[in-house]
């Protein structure tokens, strides 16, 4: 079966999205874009994913848990899940390992909501998720998959955050299957400039900061079962 | 040297005029790793980069620098031009090298 997905989306627990990116609004933006699955990714945690996880159900949405992880290299890769609790497993490890803890006294210049379902917050944050994890890009796809989950470097064609900006080409040994590009991507031009990612295969995301950005439903991919797992298998195999 | 000296000197473009152009700098660090210059940028001094999206003025914020200066022509994004001047740092630019902003820095001080 066919599912429209965007797997790349952040809440209010990421330092950079709008406050009103609440886990049920995300739910219901997604819903409303007619998507029929969608994973919340915020900057280094999946704090959130719980609240997102009940209101997709609300909503007859199937919702994979997920992450953006910023490497050792600034390098921002998706990190989708099949369960939550595995993608909070790999929250508390990313979490001993962010680079940089900012003085208490500048705590007030950020805010990173964590909500429980309904929009009620549960809390602030107290690492600053800003921070890049002393994780590097070589030992990422295998991290992520041991922890249960499955690495997908972000938005490759960005200028910035981004594989081929940060580290000038992509090296298979780094063992990533496929790759994240950005909406607008014009994934021809990509590959003629960059031979390198050749091998790769591709999904789009959004990159949602913000409830209008979430993606309408315009990309699919084929699963066998409505499942996270499922999911999981369609985007390593496909 | 202070920052409009810096500017007037190096005949720098202002991207955003910050608060206190009269203060002295305290030192200057070139960094690309946003992490790197959190954790080692000069408090108080110039930061020279190549980044230019709107995260470089929060990194300014939290490493308590001042003044950037973007080199080798790198023009800034409109919110980070916005983000500077509402937190009152200079967002400066330059066509020259970070190599050769730090070595005229150096030469400056001496």
């Amino acid at each position: 079966m066919k599912l429209y997905y965007d797997f790349h989306i952040h809440s209010c627990l990421s330092l950079c999205a709008e406050d009103d990116m609440t886990p049920a609004n995300v739910a219901g933006m997604a819903s409303l874009a007619q998507l029929d699955t969608f994973a919340l990714t915020d900057h280094q945690s999946s704090k959130n994913c719980p609240a997102c996880a009940f209101h997709a159900g609300e909503y007859g949405l199937l919702f994979v848990p997920g992450m953006e992880l910023c490497t050792r290299e600034e390098v921002h890769v998706l990190c989708l899940f099949a369960e939550t609790d595995d993608a909070l497993a790999f929250t508390g490890y990313v979490g001993e390992r962010l680079l940089v803890h900012p003085p208490a006294e500048k705590r007030a210049l950020w805010r990173q909501t964590i909500m429980l379902p309904g929009d009620v917050p549960q809390g602030e944050e107290p690492l600053w998720l800003g921070s890049a994890a002393d994780i590097g890009i070589y030992e990422t796809a295998r991290l992520v998959r041991e922890a249960g989950g499955l690495a997908i470097p972000a938005h490759i064609d960005r200028p910035s955050s981004s594989l081929l900006a940060n580290l000038g080409l992509y090296d298979p040994g780094m063992g990533f299957s496929l790759c994240e590009v950005t909406a607008g991507c014009d994934v021809k031009r990509l590959l003629a400039e960059h031979p390198d990612v050749r091998g790769l295969r591709f999904i789009r995301g959004s990159d949602a900061h913000e409830l209008a950005s979430i993606a309408d439903r315009r990309y699919y991919l084929e699963v066998e079962e409505r499942t996270p797992q499922a999911v999981l298998r369609a985007l390593t195999q496909t | 040297m202070t920052i409009r000296e810096m500017i007037d000197r190096f005949s720098l473009r202002v991207e955003a005029e910050g608060s206190d152009g009269g203060q002295t700098l305290a030192g200057c660090y070139i960094g690309d790793l946003l992490s790197r210059v959190i954790s080692r940028g000069r408090p108080g001094g110039v930061w020279i980069t190549i980044m230019n999206n709107v995260n470089v003025a929060a990194v300014a914020l939290l490493a308590d620098i001042p003044c950037i200066v973007l080199a080798e022509g790198v023009e800034p994004s409109q919110e980070l031009r916005e983000k500077c001047a509402d937190e009152g740092i200079f967002l400066l630019s330059s066509e020259r090298s970070a190599y050769e902003l730090a070595a005229a820095f150096a030469r400056a001080q001496a």
